[in-house]
């Protein structure tokens, strides 16, 4: 009788059974996820790696597809990453050592804390609807290279901001009082002891911000970025064109031989976006592994 | 203190002031322009005519067609992510050895580091003919393919939050319910996830608010007619397609045509305002209440 009780009943063999099914289950479902992923660049590399070469990467726009190539997109790309992180930078970092920093816990913190949030959640296009009115029109800065920076700069501002908090949250607060103690000011405190421990995670955050800037399309439309550009822009106020608008403008044309354009296009683009990427899980990782608290 | 010491916390004000007055601005313009614009469309024309042509000689001013076109995408979208989301992330909080989630994890985040973009060419030259071997009644600009490929750009966000979710709630739950005899599956689906529950809102809340304002995905892949319908095979036309659409050609400035980009990105604005706040404060909870 002893033995016959012991045995797993029905129930709870069903119990394990679903148990296991279950885990073979979530774990099918994980791998699709990465078998998209690859799926995708495979898609891409096959329609575009053959058109990748020097004379795509250092044409201008064209009306027959062998002839185009990205060099004023990526000049445009290059120019708007540079002028979005001069601009989104230092108010993002200042606005974060603020909040956490100087911010009491009151009413008027709350305020701004659920404003930024609601900021990071705004659809990116009406960042294109401000920027087209501000920027562009009201600031008549028309579809320049400086409207599309100072537009981007606001979509990724609450991103830094959010990032850069986490990174100063997570140095301890026994820093400070070692350096309050020896007579440093708030101030002196911040610039010499917790920006320099927290740079690694400020990075990454940073870094994150900008490849996600790169990639912006919707936004840079809406501002009126030109499609078609024979030129390289050289100045703030040239108009401009990036790399995902060039893309764009190459998926929407009928013709098969764009196709491969496109493709060629976003197997840069892609390249730069997984860079960047690269280097920020680099840092965060070396940053992880040399700071111990 | 010091006189530096006090403009140096001035400063920082500031700059987070640039916040609220980024706020204030897109609020303020939106208003502006849709003010403009309901004194010439009334507003029950815009929330109930089913049609939208307001480029065309017979205008009509119908946002319905284009809300349905982002509730149809958002859906097929989300009946992608939330669950196989969820699944990913029970699995690599519960069930998966460590090593294995710290790999896949950020492998899985790359998908939403791909600029979406890159999306719209896979749903256009890869899943859209892909489906049409399967239902061959299908267009080739509609909303299931942009819908689907919409879900599988919003996984690594369902997946990483709602894992977040899970890991944070004690272990001591889960060994209380283990003890009880309980399989990883039961403690799984009657112990952490009611457990963690708010937490995984938030990520769904999140996921839906991501869905109705992406733009280029749609745009590429979704085609541009506005119809009012739930037909997933037929092309359909979102509201940020429209905003997108109408940049790509010539507008004159402070027609109406051009006002009711503004009115369509209100609309937008406010939903995607109502969502984001949802989360924001169910997060707090989720926050205090661990």
């Amino acid at each position: 009788m002893i033995t016959l009780k012991n045995r797993p009943s029905d129930k709870t063999r069903f119990y394990q059974w679903q148990d296991k099914v279950f885990k073979y289950f979530a774990l099918c479902c994980t791998l699709i996820g990465l078998f998209v992923l690859a799926l995708l660049l495979y898609n891409i590399l096959s329609v575009g790696l053959h058109r990748l070469d020097w004379n795509f990467l250092n044409s201008t726009s064209s009306q027959r597809a062998s002839n185009a190539g990205i060099k004023s997109a990526m000049v445009g790309t290059v120019y708007i990453a540079l002028y979005t992180s001069l601009f989104a930078l230092p108010i993002g970092i200042s606005a974060a050592i603020y909040l956490e920093e100087y911010a009491g816990k009151n009413k008027f913190t709350n305020f701004l804390e659920v404003n930024i949030a609601n900021l990071a959640g705004v659809p990116s296009v009406i960042y294109g609807l401000l920027g087209l009115e501000v920027f562009s029109r009201i600031m008549m800065l028309k579809n320049s290279i400086l409207t599309g920076s100072l537009t981007l700069a606001l979509l990724i501002l609450p991103i830094i901001i959010v990032s850069t908090r986490e990174a100063l949250k997570s140095v301890p607060y026994s820093l400070r009082e070692a350096s309050y103690a020896l007579g440093a000011s708030k101030w002196q405190t911040i610039w010499h002891q917790v920006l320099p421990a927290s740079s690694g995670g400020i990075f990454t955050g940073i870094i994150l911000a900008l490849s996600r800037a790169i990639g912006e399309t919707a936004p840079l439309i809406v501002i009126g970025a030109v499609v078609f550009i024979k030129t390289v822009p050289n100045s703030i106020m040239d108009k401009f064109t990036v790399l995902p608008i060039q893309i764009f403008h190459w998926i929407s044309q009928p013709q098969k031989a764009f196709a491969a354009n496109a493709a060629a296009g976003i197997i840069v683009l892609l390249l730069i976006t997984f860079l960047l990427n690269g280097i920020a899980v680099y840092l965060r990782y070396r940053w992880q592994k040399k700071i111990k608290w | 203190m010091k006189k530096k010491e006090i403009i140096v916390e001035k400063f920082l004000l500031v700059c987070t002031l640039i916040t609220v007055f980024t706020s204030a601005a897109i609020i303020g313009i939106l208003l502006y322009q849709t003010v403009y614009f309901f004194s010439e469309v009334s507003v029950w024309e815009f929330f109930t005519n089913t049609k939208w042509t307001p480029l065309y000689y017979v205008k009509n001013y119908g946002v319905l067609p284009l809300l349905a076109g982002t509730f149809l995408t958002t859906v097929i979208s989300l009946l992608v992510s939330v669950p196989l989301g969820l699944t990913i992330a029970i699995y690599l909080s519960e069930y998966a050895p460590k090593r294995f989630r710290e790999m896949v994890k950020p492998s899985l985040e790359i998908l939403s580091a791909i600029p979406t973009i890159v999306y719209g060419f896979f749903a256009l030259t890869f899943v859209t003919p892909l489906l049409q071997n399967i239902f061959p009644q299908m267009a080739g600009f509609n909303a299931l393919s942009p819908g689907i490929v919409m879900g599988i750009m919003i996984l690594p966000l369902v997946s990483s939050l709602s894992e977040d979710a899970l890991h944070a709630v004690p272990r001591s739950l889960r060994e209380a319910s283990l003890a009880m005899g309980a399989t990883r599956f039961q403690t799984s689906f009657r112990v952490v996830i009611p457990a963690a529950f708010s937490g995984i809102a938030v990520s769904v809340i999140l996921a839906i608010s991501r869905a109705v304002g992406e733009t280029m995905i749609v745009a590429i892949a979704a085609g541009q007619q506005p119809q009012f319908t739930l037909n997933p095979f037929v092309p359909i036309k979102t509201a940020t397609t429209y905003i997108v659409e109408v940049f790509s050609g010539d507008i004159e400035h402070d027609t109406v045509e051009y006002r009711t980009i503004f009115a369509v990105g209100m609309t937008l604005f406010v939903f995607t305002f109502i969502l984001n706040n949802i989360s924001y404060f169910l997060k707090k909870r989720f926050q205090t209440n661990l």
